[in-house]
């Protein structure tokens, strides 16, 4: 038993280490685009790996421990989606190295088609 | 040994607390400052259930699966609001 707790220690450890480097890109990068990818991937897995652990240790309330794992995998992804949506329609700046925009030059072409039909 | 390696692991997630919330402080615009409380309502999540660990009470657990419900509806009803103004 005591093996098995310090694996699941050993694998919390890892966890916030994962969360550690997704705050410190949030701090690094730099624009809002690449912020809202960096903060939600990487904490994502971290607390993905430190739930894991302490669901480990403890056998007994692995059930609820799972719930939340689904219930973050599930929302996490969700949420920065609309974050990112909606920071691209209010035309929030992008970062002077950006090389493509798929959101844009879709935008742009239904424009142009749409002009087209018009006329 | 245990208690140690959780010990360091919760002394980690506390430093990338303070991170993020220098990022919160010094934020470029509002979609900065919501990303940033969404990744520590993330870490925050995580740290409940350390503390689950050391105060012995897994009823914590519970806890922490309204938490993050609650700021998951909080993220999109402020992106909603951004997007289309409610």
């Amino acid at each position: 038993m005591e093996v098995l707790q310090i694996i699941g220690a050993l694998i919390t450890l890892l966890g916030s280490v994962f969360l550690l480097l997704g705050s410190i890109g949030l701090v690094r990068m730099p624009d809002v685009f690449t912020r809202i990818q960096t903060g939600t991937k990487a904490s994502t897995l971290g607390a993905i790996l430190s739930l894991l652990g302490i669901g480990i240790i403890y056998l007994d309330v692995a059930g609820k421990i799972f719930l939340l794992i689904v219930f973050i995998l599930i929302t996490n992804p969700v949420s920065s989606h609309m974050l990112a949506r909606a920071a691209h329609y209010i035309g929030v700046k992008k970062a002077d190295v950006t090389v493509v925009d798929e959101l844009e030059d879709f935008e742009n072409e239904k424009q142009k088609n749409e002009t087209q039909i018009s006329e | 040994m245990v208690n140690i390696i959780l010990q360091i692991a919760g002394g980690i997630m506390l430093l990338s607390i303070i991170l993020t919330m220098f990022r919160f402080f010094k934020a470029g615009s509002l979609v900065d400052r919501v990303i940033a409380f969404d990744v520590m309502t993330i870490i925050s999540i995580s740290l409940i259930a350390l503390i689950s660990h050391f105060s012995g009470r897994t009823i914590y657990i519970d806890v922490a699966i309204i938490y993050g419900l609650l700021s998951f509806l909080g993220v999109i009803i402020i992106a909603r609001y951004l997007e289309k103004s409610l």
